[in-house]
């Protein structure tokens, strides 16, 4: 009894030791954040990544991929059985992605992934990471009107109106460009005329920088002068949202001769009719019936990372920037099937964008149909390169991995792993880091213990008297101990215990403390153009917060065993002389 | 304990059944037999201090004896080993040679433990300093030997009962209006009522007291003697007084003088 009474009445008279729990309060409350963040970005990204892998991946690193995937569809139907949710296959391969950018070509990168429309929702989060709501509900890979990213500021205008424009600028260029020949083909003539003797030799009939418009000057043989390229890029680098002048401008004709041409069945096709083979897809015929302004390549799915950066801008705002957008048309190049494969070309139009604010899959998925990449690729209708499959909640994946693998061994040149082990380095780095993170703190922790450990040393001291009091009343050794125990104990309860309150109430308003500090200091505290986040995302764990507290506490009470055991030690009669 | 509460004597004359086995006071020797009502005796101790490897003697072959009922003073210089004597006595220390009889029991080679124990309900001490706890009242100070002896659920059971005695006792003491005052809050010769007060509370056989009234002014000190005479004259205590007044001494049942580390008769 009298060791609590005098615990509590020591906790209420040293207001010093009190000071020494500060730094245990500012290390709970520092955990309690740490492990809120740290918890909170490893939840949010496990979720993005599991929502893309899905569950468990069978992969086949064949170069012809898994043959008569149909049949092995069905057989882990059967093997799987109940605990399986949806199933889909996939084409994988790297790939390269060519983009046109004001007279530049931006290379990135890529995994080009054809997907099976109709399962791959069931399978994957993809669809909720489009830009376009429509699209949200169920891809097309049919190039929208207009509507992308309405949560979006400044998501540049896209889609049909934006392809519309810009090709009839284009096509307005390219007749400027075609008259401009004919003017020097004629001034030539008539110099050649004047002149009277003809040149010796013909100029080279393409300059290279026509090449690059894809624009084949139709009888050129004229001179090609320096100066008319030029003019020309300028004029295709101005923004296409500008690009509205020249419809009102001296050009006028031509952009309205452009919508006699024998397409009206086209101009319509985009979104009132999304009859797949109004997409001009054939590669031979392409080059001389596609007409950009009515036509779409084949839909591709781009990650909004390969076509735009994120920078902050003068003022401080962070900004996107985009290479291309939805409507523009991109270049990706990509192995053909098969042992010796080839570099293939393929035109395809930007569709939509996939954002999935984890920057490696938005830096280099990019998405097109399945049955397109095959037959692009000179695969079999009925071959994949992967077979993801979702679990039922709950369901043992590493059980499940592992019939799986029994099913499809190693000799058949198929993997078959979970999202955990795809991404098994990643999730235990970041462990690591948390962990680390944790010895760090609660290294803090104990240097707080040291802190007590003096404090409550100078106590003993100071109480040596009534140490040797106590003990002529007949107080025993540890009773005397456990008065600095239980002391030990209430200042390490009361700073863990503040120091938790203190921590969650941090979380629970960490946006805003972060915007406060943005204020104060005009530091940017959490940088969007870091994380894909737009706030700090935080998840309370109460287990952790109980392991803190617990710890804080269980230092606090070792810091005082040591003085605790000098007390019981003190020899009462050397303490009574004590004056 | 509601006799506790009433009873403030707890004498005990010889030939009464000696009843310290309820303490587990476990004789390691037989008993040597001691004078007819000598209550606290030492025999033949010796102790010195070691300071820097040199053997300070303090006690050589001293020898001591308090009657049950009496008053008995150690008188001597100061620095000629009183308060060590007592606190050997009240078993505080061990001595380096000879033993320490209580009540016919050999007291000096019990184990920690036990001493805790004889000392918390067989003995009461006082000291020049008072030594009062000052972070708690003179009340709680009163009642801090029950907590000690009952421990946590104990105590609250008793509580009621622990209390009125500390009540009582303070009554005795004539400190009433004083209960819940600090020490600091207490004069000199208030503290050592206080002080022994809480000697009492646990209803001890005998009372050392290490020059309780060192400190007081002759008034005072005049007074807590009076109070002591009347404990042991009414209530039957025994006392064991250190002090260096010889006039104090002169007024006690007996009296021995301690030079050069050894009793002597006055
Ligand atoms: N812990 C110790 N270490 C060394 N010497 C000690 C120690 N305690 C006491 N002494 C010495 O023992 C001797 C006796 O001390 P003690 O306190 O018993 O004397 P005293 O008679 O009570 O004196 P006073 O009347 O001043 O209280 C002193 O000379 C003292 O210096
Ligand atoms: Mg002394």
């Amino acid at each position: 009894m009298y060791r609590w009474i005098l615990c509590w009445r020591y906790l209420r008279t040293r207001y010093i030791a009190l000071a020494s729990v500060v730094s245990v309060m500012l290390g709970v409350a520092t955990l309690v954040i740490v492990n809120a963040v740290m918890d909170g970005f490893t939840a949010e990204m496990q979720q993005r990544m599991h929502g893309i892998l899905s569950d468990v991946i069978i992969e086949s690193r064949s170069a012809h991929g898994l043959e008569n995937y149909r049949h092995h569809v069905e057989r882990i139907r059967r093997i799987v059985g109940d605990d399986l949710v949806g199933i889909t296959s996939l084409v994988h391969v790297p790939a390269m992605v060519s983009i046109d950018h004001r007279g530049e070509t931006i290379t990135r990168q890529i995994n080009l992934i054809g997907i099976d429309v109709d399962s791959y929702a069931d399978v994957s989060d993809f669809s909720k990471y489009l830009l376009h709501p429509e699209n949200q509900q169920r891809i097309s890979f049919l190039l929208k009107e207009s509507g992308y990213a309405p949560a979006r500021a400044h998501f540049p205008e896209s889609g049909w109106e934006y392809r519309r424009k810009k090709a009839a600028a284009e096509k307005q260029l390219r007749q400027l460009r075609e008259q401009y020949e004919r003017e020097q083909q004629r001034n030539a003539m008539l110099r050649e005329a004047i002149d009277q003797p003809p040149p010796p030799t013909v100029a080279s009939e393409t300059s290279p920088e026509s090449m690059q418009f894809g624009l084949e000057p139709t009888t050129s043989r004229g001179l090609s002068l320096p100066s008319l390229p030029t003019a020309l890029t300028v004029n295709d680098s101005g923004e296409v949202e500008s690009s509205s002048e020249p419809h009102s401008s001296p050009v006028r004709p031509v952009a309205a001769s452009s919508e006699q041409q024998p397409s009206p069945e086209h101009s319509t096709v985009d979104t009132l009719t999304p009859r797949v083979d109004a997409v001009a897809t054939l590669a031979s015929d392409q080059a001389r019936v596609f007409d950009a302004e009515f036509q779409q390549h084949e839909g591709v799915v781009l990650g909004i990372s390969i076509a735009s950066t994120r920078y902050r801008d003068a003022a401080g705002q962070v900004t996107d920037y985009y290479y291309a957008r939805p409507g523009d048309d991109v270049m990706i190049t990509f192995p053909s099937a098969g042992n010796s494969p080839r570099a293939i070309n393929e035109r395809f139009t930007v569709v939509d964008f996939y954002e999935s604010k984890m920057s490696e899959y938005d830096a280099t998925f990019a998405f097109v149909p399945l049955e397109k990449l095959q037959r692009y690729r000179g695969m079999s209708a009925d071959a994949v390169t992967s077979i993801q499959l979702r679990l039922r909640e709950g369901a043992d994946l590493d059980a499940v991995r592992d019939t799986l693998r029994r099913a499809f061994p190693l000799e058949t040149m198929v993997q078959v792993s979970t999202w955990r082990d795809l991404q098994g380095p990643l999730l235990a780095a970041v462990q690591m880091e948390t962990t680390i993170l944790n010895i760090l703190l609660f290294l803090i922790i104990a240097v707080a213990g040291f802190g007590i450990l003096a404090t409550f040393f100078m106590i003993v001291i100071e109480k040596t008297k009534d140490i040797g009091i106590l003990k002529s009343l007949g107080a025993s050794g540890p009773g005397v101990a456990s008065i600095f125990l239980g002391y030990g104990l209430l200042l390490g309860a009361f700073g863990a215990g503040v120091g938790a309150v203190a921590g969650l109430a941090f979380v629970a308003r960490i946006n805003s403390i972060a915007d406060l500090l943005e204020v104060a200091t005009g530091q940017e505290v959490f940088d969007p153009t870091v994380y894909y986040f737009d706030s700090i995302p935080t998840l309370v764990e109460p287990m952790t917060v109980v392991w803190v507290v617990v710890g804080a506490i269980g230092i606090a009470v070792l810091a005082s065993v040591l003085p605790a055991m000098r007390a019981a030690r003190m020899h009462p009669v050397k303490a009574l002389r004590y004056e | 304990m509601s006799e506790l509460a009433t009873q403030i004597r707890p004498r005990r004359r010889q030939g009464e059944p000696a009843h310290a086995a309820d303490i587990a006071l476990q004789p390691t020797e037989p008993l040597a037999a001691p004078s007819a009502d000598v209550l606290l005796e030492a025999r033949n101790i010796t102790k010195s201090y070691r300071r820097n490897r040199l053997e300070v003697p303090v006690l050589r072959d001293c020898s001591f004896s308090a009657r049950t009922g009496e008053i008995t003073a150690i008188v001597g210089q100061s620095g000629s080993g009183k308060s060590t004597l007592l606190h050997l006595l009240g078993t505080l220390d061990i001595p380096d040679s000879g033993e320490i009889y209580f009540d016919g029991r050999r007291i000096d080679n019990l184990s920690r433990r036990q001493r805790d124990r004889f000392r918390n309900q067989k003995l009461g001490m006082i000291f020049q300093f008072y030594h009062l706890l000052p972070e708690i009242t003179a009340y709680q100070n009163v009642l801090l030997p029950m907590m000690i002896q009952a421990g946590f659920w104990g105590y609250l059971k008793n509580r009621t009962a622990f209390r009125q005695r500390a009540q009582q006792l303070l009554q005795r003491v004539g400190l009433e209006h004083r209960l819940h005052h600090r020490p600091s809050e207490l004069s000199g010769g208030e503290m050592q009522r206080a002080a022994i007060a809480r000697a009492l509370i646990a209803s001890p056989q005998i009372l050392l007291a290490d020059e309780p009234t060192g400190n007081l002014d002759q008034q005072t000190g005049k007074r807590i003697l009076d109070l002591l005479n009347d404990l042991n004259e009414n209530d039957g205590l025994t006392i064991v007084m250190v002090t260096h007044d010889e006039s104090i001494a002169a007024q006690c049942h007996s009296a021995v003088v301690l030079s050069n580390g050894t009793t002597r008769r006055p």
